[in-house]
């Protein structure tokens, strides 16, 4: 099983995504993504986890939804969202596989992932995707509308809906078991 | 003796610390165009044209190039004909990152190492200070993420392990990074001195612009070596897979103990921020 480390077709998909759009996807495949997406990172990913414990339920419905990694810089004036690029997804490693068999179908982060997020990544038909590490300001660009949605006290880390159009990331891990980092280290170590 | 008021440095630190997070330094647009022409695979371009537009778009827009705006790191060189008035330096340097981080709208970075609670204006700055010759006051900052800090390392190696222990440590630790810190990546390495003397090396490396050889032949030698053993690891930008992983090695040296070979690297990411003024 070799992933695709070409760049030959662009796809643009839509949340929230559907099984047959994440079977579609392969490891290496860049996607243009549309529609509303979640902000999380390691503060609001121990709350989601409390509140699951607790019985409770989640600040937004995970179902076919994807959580973006991500804790923003302030919105200058006049601007929707300040710098958004992705943060290190490892440390929301022991949090996802728990997420994902609630449903969520992809999440966007930058870095590499653990056996057990790739296992269930492939279980339930989940996608993990790569948006470039350090192009914050490029990436709120492709932001039109960010609201707070829960946990306004964690500031940066607040989980808020964004809706984004045409955000460029790369399908790191598909629901196939391939992992881009693999194959793209494979191919270019001399 | 030549005075410098606080409301000087306030102001030039707040300056500073806004131009270096906006505004991608000229030595580093070149160093990721270069490595455009240079990288091998597609997906490895893409990323890096991905980087230039990127810093195109926050020169224009005024944003951070990466939300992650960093701790406030602070090297000040003191000139010791030079006396301070006005108050409080180290609360001087405060302000200023404190004025930074709310009238440039960065990110406060900034929090309990337990409780996680943000101290809300990304101070305290960390400051590293030096008493020079002359009058002036240099001060440089260096925001920097902790995508690309968390990869950083002090070692103790044994005097036997040498040259060749130093190298198999640099690249242990550019492999063990893989895509988190942000690849291409700077590595800062500081060889000798002791255990704090060896880190605070490896930070002042990556002050060294992209493309600079240790004035040292043999260091110079390494360095050059090192970034050519990163460069054929396959990591590439972003991790993605390419030929361009680094973008350049550098070394500080120092003297160290007889019984010691003490070493530190600390990596820094694409987005590497850095600015400086002589008042």
């Amino acid at each position: 099983m070799t992933a695709k480390t070409g760049n030959d077709a662009i796809k643009k998909i839509e949340t929230p995504l559907s099984d047959a759009v994440t079977a579609s996807l392969k490891a290496g495949d860049k996607v243009l993504l549309s529609g509303f997406i979640y902000t999380a990172r390691d503060a609001a990913h121990k709350r989601f986890s409390e509140t699951l414990e607790a019985g409770g339920k989640l600040p937004f419905d995970i179902k076919g939804q994807v959580i973006y990694y991500c804790g923003p810089a302030p919105a200058p004036p006049g601007k929707v969202i300040g710098s958004c690029g992705p943060t290190t997804s490892s440390r929301m490693d022991s949090y996802a596989p728990g997420l994902i068999s609630l449903g969520l179908k992809g999440m966007i982060g930058k870095g590499k992932r653990s056996e057990a997020v790739k296992k269930a990544l492939k279980e339930h038909k989940s996608l993990y995707f790569g948006a470039t590490g350090g192009a914050g300001a490029l990436l709120a660009r492709t932001v039109v509308a960010a609201d707070v949605i829960a946990y306004e006290d964690l500031g940066p880390e607040a989980v808020m809906r964004l809706e984004v159009k045409d955000m460029p990331l790369f399908v790191i891990n598909d629901i196939f078991g391939n992992d881009l980092y693999e194959a793209g280290i494979e191919r270019y170590r001399r | 003796m030549r005075e410098i008021h606080i409301n000087d440095i306030i102001s030039t630190v707040e300056s500073l610390f806004i131009d270096a997070n906006l505004n991608l330094s000229e030595n580093m647009y070149t160093a990721i165009k270069k490595a455009i022409d240079e990288e091998e695979s597609p997906v490895g371009k893409e990323v890096l044209r991905e980087l230039l537009k990127n810093a195109d778009l926050a020169r224009e827009e005024k944003m951070p190039i990466c939300q992650d705006t960093g701790l406030a790191v602070t090297f000040l060189e003191i000139g010791q004909d030079v006396h301070i008035a006005g108050g409080d330096l180290t609360e001087a340097i405060a302000e200023g990152v404190r004025r930074a981080y709310r009238n440039g709208f960065l990110r406060k970075s900034c929090c309990h190492p337990f409780t996680r609670k943000n101290t809300g204006d990304n101070t305290p700055p960390i400051i590293h200070t030096k008493i020079i010759p002359g009058d002036k006051l240099k001060i440089t900052v260096l925001p920097k993420g902790g995508g690309s800090e968390n990869y950083g390392e002090v070692r103790m190696l044994t005097p036997s392990q040498g040259k060749e222990g130093v190298m198999a440590f640099i690249l242990e630790m550019v492999l063990k990074g893989g895509p988190n810190p942000c690849p291409p990546i700077t590595v800062g390495v500081g060889i000798g001195g002791n255990f704090e003397m060896s880190a605070l090396l490896s930070k002042e490396a990556l002050m060294v612009p992209v493309g600079e050889r240790n004035t040292d032949a043999e260091m110079a030698d390494l360095e050059l070596a090192m970034l050519d053993a990163i460069n054929k690891t396959g990591i590439g930008p972003q991790g993605y897979g390419g030929t361009i992983t680094a973008l350049d090695v550098h070394i500080k040296m120092a003297p160290c103990h007889l019984a010691s070979l003490p070493v530190a690297i600390n990596i820094q990411c694409h987005a590497h921020r850095m600015r400086e003024a002589v008042l």
